[in-house]
């Protein structure tokens, strides 16, 4: 995804309904990794992006409420789409893994939070409506602090060893 | 009285309440996705689609929406799916399947499929390997892929189903990449729109049995042209192609299977007559 791959936004509905789009994206595709950590026995993951989909959740609730009377949800679906990769903060599903640790798991919520941030810093750059402006600029230090508090539960999960793939309960290949 | 207006249903309403049990970082997660973002574009409620399959990983897509669905015998899907839409034409059909039970075990329902043009969808997740057995070399294993089931590789030249499709009659014919779902949504919905047998393949990395398929999202890039109606011209474009062009390539005008409803079909009582005799 790049930032101008996004929906045009030509009002503040529009800029609210895909705020909201993106952290309901968020929740569903959390959501969708912790299903698949379930299924594959990943008890610590399946934590840590629970919470991810909590996090985000909460986040989708508050652009809500700061939309006041706009339907974000409804505007949401007629607009807020996008034609080429996903939305910014829809978590790469090719890059899960059945072993992968709380670590990885961050790196994707922290790629995740960078891609909305560069998105939202390009509204700002590039609207030339006043009001969408302004509450861009509130989304971007939004996302700012979403990118500082992601760099900082990492510093709780150290990098893991090299060897965090290798299974010892390999598929064996038929022979 | 005024009509009932259903509201369309969002990509979720097309999703069971079953979970999938295919390997974290599969690319068929992503052809799920793009399924249930088609059908929602479509604005199809789930009961008009019935969504067939064969065997294998990619097969067990029907049991993930909440469409109709048949999880058929290793290689048969088209056979059932082409009895279903010749009984039921107003549902939308779609197949899916993989390398090894589209090309291999039910290869020579795909090519009298392309031939028949039945107005259906055929989606084929290509992974080039067996996954659900272990990987296996497929008809789509490159020759010099190394197994422990073919030390060296197999040496055998792979399948070419886009261009065996176009020679066999397909209508519609696309390459899609699994980890761009909102793409390959939007190609799926072409391929329902489109009349009579549509098929694409869509490359769906086996991150377990081929993990080197990581790097193809480095590699898909959109075809260079539009689609032609010329098979001729794109099966020379496919052949001489890198394997990695994305879009819809082909988009034939070839007029769909009519079922002929004779007089033995009206004339039950007749039949049955015969049958008594």
């Amino acid at each position: 995804m790049t930032v101008a791959d996004g929906p045009k936004i030509a009002s503040l509905a529009d800029l609210f309904a895909i705020a909201y789009q993106i952290e309901a994206d968020a929740v569903e595709r959390y959501t969708l990794l912790a299903e698949q950590m379930q299924t594959h026995n990943n008890p610590d993951l399946v934590k840590v992006f629970r919470d991810l989909a909590r996090a985000e959740g909460i986040h989708a609730e508050e652009i809500r409420r700061q939309a006041g009377d706009i339907d974000v949800v409804v505007h949401a679906r007629k607009m807020a789409k996008w034609k080429k990769g996903e939305s910014p903060e829809e978590a790469d599903l090719g890059a899960a893994h059945y072993l992968m640790t709380p670590w990885h798991a961050l790196r994707l919520a922290l790629t995740s939070e960078e891609q909305a941030l560069a998105f939202f810093a390009h509204v700002v750059e590039t609207t030339k409506d006043v009001k969408v402006k302004d509450m861009a600029k509130e989304f971007v230090e939004e996302e700012a602090e979403h990118v500082n508090l992601v760099h900082r539960l990492l510093k709780k999960y150290p990098r893991p060893p090299e060897s965090w793939s290798q299974d010892s309960d390999l598929a064996i290949p038929q022979e | 009285m005024t009509a009932e207006v259903r509201p369309l249903c969002k990509p979720a309403e097309y999703k069971s309440d079953i979970k999938p049990v295919w390997c974290p970082g599969c690319g068929d997660y992503h052809v799920l996705m793009s399924f249930t973002r088609a059908f929602a574009e479509l604005g199809l409620p789930p009961e008009q689609i019935a969504v067939i399959s064969g065997i294998g990983c990619s097969s067990r897509i029907p049991a993930y929406t909440s469409c109709y669905g048949f999880h058929g015998v290793h290689g048969r899907s088209l056979a059932l799916a082409a009895g279903l839409k010749v009984a039921r034409s107003d549902l939308t059909v779609v197949v899916a399947s993989g390398d090894g039970d589209g090309y291999s075990i039910g290869g020579n329902h795909f090519i009298h499929a392309c031939r028949r043009n039945i107005d259906m969808t055929y989606v084929v997740m290509d992974n080039h390997i067996y996954g659900m057995t272990k990987g296996q070399p497929s008809p789509t294993t490159e020759p010099e892929f190394d197994t422990a089931l073919s030390p060296g590789g197999t040496g055998l030249r792979p399948f070419h189903p886009l261009v065996i499709a176009l020679a066999s009659g397909a209508n519609f014919v696309a390459r899609a990449f699994s980890g761009n779902p909102n793409e390959t949504a939007s190609i799926i919905v072409e391929a329902i729109r489109h009349p009579g047998f549509s098929f694409i393949e869509i490359l769906s990395p086996c991150v377990t049995f081929r993990p080197d398929e990581k790097a193809w999202k480095d590699l898909v890039h959109p075809a260079p042209v539009e689609a032609t109606n010329d098979p001729g011209k794109a099966s020379r474009r496919i052949m001489t192609d890198d394997g990695f062009n994305i879009g819809i390539l082909y988009r034939g005008d070839r007029r769909p299977y009519q079922l002929h409803m004779g007089q033995a079909s009206a004339e039950l009582a007749e039949l049955e007559r015969e049958f008594e005799t």
